[in-house]
Formats: structure tokens, C-alpha cells, sequence
């Protein structure tokens, strides 16, 4: 459904990402995992149009190259959301308004309700804060509405980028839990990690990005028993 | 005690032009971190566009194909030419600023420069040297309350001033687009991550600046009815000056520190010679802005990044 074939961002002189290639299915949860600097956050960022692919790059999602669509667009046309790398919440805005901003492109209000009733039953803890200037909560309520707030930007797809971030063990497992809930009401996930563990017991198939290069990639048992892996990431 | 009201009076009216100049600057620094050094000439063309609206809407009441009475003509006119000014400013972000939204600051703001001479001598050019007289469009009326000479006019541009900010304000707080704008001001990199189209937040926020500056110069035209290609930018500058004082990006700070502008200007008129009006005036601001250099309602420290 959403494929991505040779993948080549630069900054100014530094490329960042080589030539990446690796694609996903309908329903699916595949991770991308790798150390600081390998390139995750801006494979997510190519994805979601924050950052212009060099040319030659393909991605492609239900036949349409993202490459000719505006960064808005790809939200709230083609639902593909994201949930930014130290989460970016409007910290000046309610945690309703937070939440009634990620629906502003969409025109179907009674969905729109039923969404944020669900985002409510699935993170209770922002129902109790709902009023409260988003700065206000905690790291890991921030992550809540994060994700909250991707959820009714865009369905098909959601891109997460580290949302294990500065999370408390018992919080972390509430947060995989909700993302599993989310995957099952029908959003693909593609995560990015670098806690490799935790990502790869999560999803069903991985990649492993060193350098801007994917140099393996697999079903998440493969590569949680793959020696490597075990060594580079796993702790041993 | 008398006097003193009376200046009163004067500083609310002058303090609503800067006011609302000052809300244009505030807004598109906010959320755009661009200081708009076209402003004032924007609030030129406001007055401009007012004028022309005012007489033809006039030139057909004298055709007799409609009778409006003054008051009728001026609310249309400020309506109008709100309109109107609004797809100025937002022409100008359009042309002169999107394509230099990751250039450095510096460029923008020199570009704004160049704009602002655009627009003066573009008028310059096309209606001549001659200064224009806004057209009377209500009769003065003086009211005498104990001793205080107020007129029916200085009351109009006041109201209207804050009738403006008040409909500003519920645009802000209660409105998508008002939240977007918030919310852009607040970490503008990931607001299309929301399926907010940033270009449609930056040429609104543009739109709505130029509309009150629009206002602004219709008002200025009723109380001080000359118009030259060139009275936008001493008060532009000024009401920078107020949208400074005010907190970078603040609106409350803006409206807030235009009045107080107000205040300051005509109260030290009376106590020192006129000639020495503006110097002593902006002496205290700059007093004020070295123990208060984010301006009265500024954050210290802005955690807004630009990525
Ligand atoms: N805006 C930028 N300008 C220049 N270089 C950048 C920029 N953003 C990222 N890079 C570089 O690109 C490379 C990949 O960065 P990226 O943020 O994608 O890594 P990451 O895998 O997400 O790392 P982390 O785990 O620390 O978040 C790094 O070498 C980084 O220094
Ligand atoms: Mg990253």
C-alpha cells in the first residue's frame, strides 16, 4: 500500500538517507529501527513531505506519488498522519482545541465527534484534562494527545516517530496498548524506534536502518534472534 | 482636571490608529516571525482604497440612483475597503514574502522595505502629487460633558477601534482558523501535520492585518481628512514601535501598547514644546523597552523554533 523505493534526502551537502527502499501493507505494523543519526525521523519526514526527497525517489502510496503533494495534503486527503518526534503539541492551545485543530481539513463532523469520543475512551487521562492548556501535562499525556490528535488528522496510515520517548515502563505498555487498539480499528503503523526491543515485539516485520542504509530487514522474530541485531541493539 | 480629560480623549483616538496598525505587525510576527515593514503603506492604501470607495458610493447618491445617508456610506466604505485591503495585504504576502519563507530574516525584511517604496511611488505615480481630501462624510457634532469637548466623531473612531479588536479577539479564541493561527504562532513547522495548509494561515493572517489597517486609515481620513502618498509611514513606524512595546507576537500587548503610545504622545505634548513631542515620547519608550526588552506582555524566552 505504501511503498518507498530508493530514498535519497540530503541536507545541503549531507545526505542523510542513501537510497532506502522497503514498503507496507494494509494493516500492517512494521517498525524501522536504528541507532541516533541512522536516519529514522527523516524517512518519516520524506514520508509526510516536511522535507523534499532528492530525485529519483519514489513513494508511493495507493498508486499516487507523494512527492507531487503539499505536506497538508497528505493528512488530510490521503490520511496518512504523523506523530512528530518529541511529540510538538500546542502547548498554548486546550487539550480540546489540540485535538479540534487535528480535524480542521475535515468536513465529516459527526465522524469527527465520534473520533474524539473514541481517542477519550482509548486515553481517559485526556478526558479528565480535556480543558487544560496542553503544556500542562505531563511527557506522557503530551504523547497521549500526540497520538490522539494523529488519529483524527488522517486513518490509513499513522507514522510514529518515538513514541516510547521519555515514557515510564508501566505508561509505555499503556501507550503500545493504544497503538495496538488503533492498528485494529484499521490504521497501518509505521513506527520508528530506537528502543529496538520494544518495537520489534510490537510489529510484524522490521527493517534496520544504519546510516542512511537499510542493511537487514525481516519478520520481528527473525530479527530479534538474529545475532547482529542481538548485539547491535539488543544489548547482547 | 478638564484638561486632562480632554487629552484623554485625544490619546484614546489616536491610540485606536495605532492600535490597529499595530495588531497587523503583531499578527504576522507571531505567526510568521516576519516583521512586515510594508505595514504602513498598507494602512496608506487602506485609506487610498477608502477614499475611492467613499466617493463613488457618494457620486451615486448625488446620481440620485441611491440615497444613503453619511453614517450608511462610511459603514460601507470601512466594510469595503476592508475587503479590499484584505486582498492587498495578502497579494503582497503572496508576492513578496512566500517566496522568502526560509531565506533569512533579514531578506524578508528588507524586501518589506522595498515594497513599502513600491507602493508609495506606485501611488505617487499613478494619482499625481496631489494630496487628496477624505471626503465629510458625518458632520461634526461637539458634545460638551462637564467641561470635556468630545465629538461625535472621536467617539465613532474609538467605538469602531474597539468594536474591531473585540470581533479580533472572538475570531482568535473561537474559531478554527483563529485556533490555527494560535497554534501556528506556537510551533509553526508541524502545522501542516494537522491538514492546515500553511499558506492559507499566513495569507489570512496577512488579510486580516491589512483589513484593520484598512480600517485604521479610514479613520484617520475622517478625523485628519488630508491623504498623501507618504502618511503611512510615520505612524507605521510608530505603531511598530507599539506592536515592539507590546510583546513580539502579542495581541493584547498590541492594542494595549497602541493606546498607551497614545497616552504617552499626548500627555508629554503637555507638558513639553510640541517640537519636542516625539523625542521625549520615544526617550520613555526605549526607557521603558531596556528594562523591558520582550515589551510588556513578551515571553522572555520564546521556545518557537522554525525547522
Ligand atoms: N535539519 C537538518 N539539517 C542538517 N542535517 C540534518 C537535519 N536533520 C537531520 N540531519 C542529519 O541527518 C542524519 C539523520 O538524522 P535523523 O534525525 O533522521 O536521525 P534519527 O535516526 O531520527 O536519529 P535519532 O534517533 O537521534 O532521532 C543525521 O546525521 C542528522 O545529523
Ligand atoms: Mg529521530
Amino acid at each position: 500500500m505504501l511503498s518507498v523505493k530508493n530514498l535519497q534526502v540530503s541536507y545541503g551537502k549531507i545526505t542523510a538517507l542513501h537510497g532506502i527502499t522497503f514498503n507496507i501493507q494494509k494493516g500492517e505494523i512494521v517498525c524501522i529501527i536504528g541507532a541516533n543519526g541512522a536516519g529514522k525521523t527523516t524517512t518519516l519526514r520524506a514520508i509526510s513531505q516536511l522535507v523534499k526527497a532528492d530525485a529519483g525517489s519514489e513513494i508511493i502510496y495507493d498508486g499516487k506519488n507523494l512527492v507531487d503533494y503539499p505536506a497538508d495534503k497528505i493528512v488530510s486527503e490521503l490520511g496518512i498522519s504523523h506523530v512528530p518526534e518529541g511529540r510538538h503539541i500546542f502547548g498554548n492551545l486546550t487539550v480540546q482545541e489540540n485535538l479540534t485543530l487535528s480535524a480542521f481539513a475535515r468536513k465529516d463532523r459527526d465522524a469527527v465527534a465520534k473520533d474524539m469520543e473514541w481517542v477519550f475512551s482509548i486515553f481517559p487521562r485526556l478526558k479528565e484534562r480535556q480543558w487544560q492548556k496542553a503544556e500542562t501535562l505531563s511527557g506522557g499525556e503530551q504523547q497521549m494527545l500526540a497520538v490522539g490528535r494523529a488519529f483524527i488528522s488522517g486513518r490509513n496510515i499513522m507514522l510514529l516517530d518515538e513514541p516510547s520517548m521519555g515514557l515510564a515502563p508501566l505508561l509505555m505498555m499503556d501507550m503500545f496498548a493504544a497503538l495496538k487498539k488503533i492498528n485494529e480499528e484499521g490504521t497501518t503503523i509505521l513506527l520508528v524506534e530506537q528502543n529496538a526491543r520494544l518495537a520489534l515485539k510490537f510489529a510484524q516485520r522490521g527493517y534496520v536502518l544504519e546510516s542512511g542504509q537499510i542493511v537487514l530487514e525481516g519478520p520481528s522474530a527473525d530479527l530479534l534472534a538474529n545475532p547482529d541485531v542481538k548485539k547491535a541493539y539488543l544489548g547482547g | 482636571m478638564v484638561s486632562f480629560f480632554q487629552n484623554l480623549v485625544n490619546a484614546l483616538q489616536w491610540g485606536s490608529f495605532y492600535a490597529l496598525i499595530a495588531l497587523g505587525y503583531s499578527m504576522v510576527y507571531g505567526i510568521l516571525m516576519l516583521f512586515n515593514f510594508a505595514h504602513g503603506d498598507i494602512f496608506m492604501v487602506g485609506a487610498y482604497i477608502g477614499f475611492f470607495v467613499a466617493t463613488g458610493l457618494l457620486a451615486l447618491t448625488v446620481s440620485g440612483s441611491i440615497a444613503l445617508p453619511g453614517w450608511l456610506v462610511l459603514l460601507l466604505t470601512i466594510i469595503i475597503a476592508m475587503a479590499l485591503n484584505s486582498i492587498v495585504g495578502m497579494l503582497v504576502e503572496r508576492i513578496g514574502y512566500r517566496p522568502l519563507r526560509d531565506a533569512p530574516r533579514a531578506s524578508a525584511a528588507i524586501t518589506g522595505l522595498m515594497i513599502g517604496i513600491i507602493l508609495e511611488t506606485g501611488n505617487l505615480a499613478l494619482l499625481g502629487a496631489q494630496r487628496l481630501s477624505f471626503p465629510p462624510l458625518i458632520a461634526t457634532e461637539t458634545y460638551n460633558i462637564a467641561g470635556v469637548n468630545v465629538t461625535n466623531k472621536k467617539i465613532m473612531i474609538v467605538g469602531v477601534a474597539l468594536f474591531l479588536m473585540l470581533v479580533l479577539h472572538l475570531f482568535i479564541t473561537k474559531t478554527k482558523w483563529g485556533m490555527a493561527m494560535r497554534a501556528m504562532a506556537y510551533d509553526f513547522a508541524i502545522i501542516p501535520l494537522m491538514g492546515v495548509p500553511i499558506n492559507l494561515i499566513a495569507a489570512l493572517t496577512f488579510g486580516l492585518g491589512s483589513a484593520l489597517a484598512a480600517a485604521a486609515g479610514i479613520l484617520y481620513g475622517v478625523a485628519y481628512p488630508i491623504l498623501d502618498p507618504y502618511m503611512g509611514i510615520l505612524i507605521g513606524w510608530k505603531a511598530f514601535v507599539a506592536a515592539i512595546l507590546g510583546g513580539r507576537g502579542s495581541i493584547l500587548g498590541a492594542a494595549f501598547a497602541g493606546f498607551l503610545l497614545g497616552f504617552i504622545e499626548i500627555f508629554t505634548a503637555t507638558i513639553f514644546p510640541s517640537t519636542f513631542r516625539d523625542l521625549i515620547a520615544y526617550s520613555i519608550i526605549l526607557i521603558i523597552l531596556t528594562f523591558r526588552p520582550h515589551g510588556l506582555f513578551g515571553e522572555a524566552y520564546s521556545a518557537r523554533l522554525r525547522l
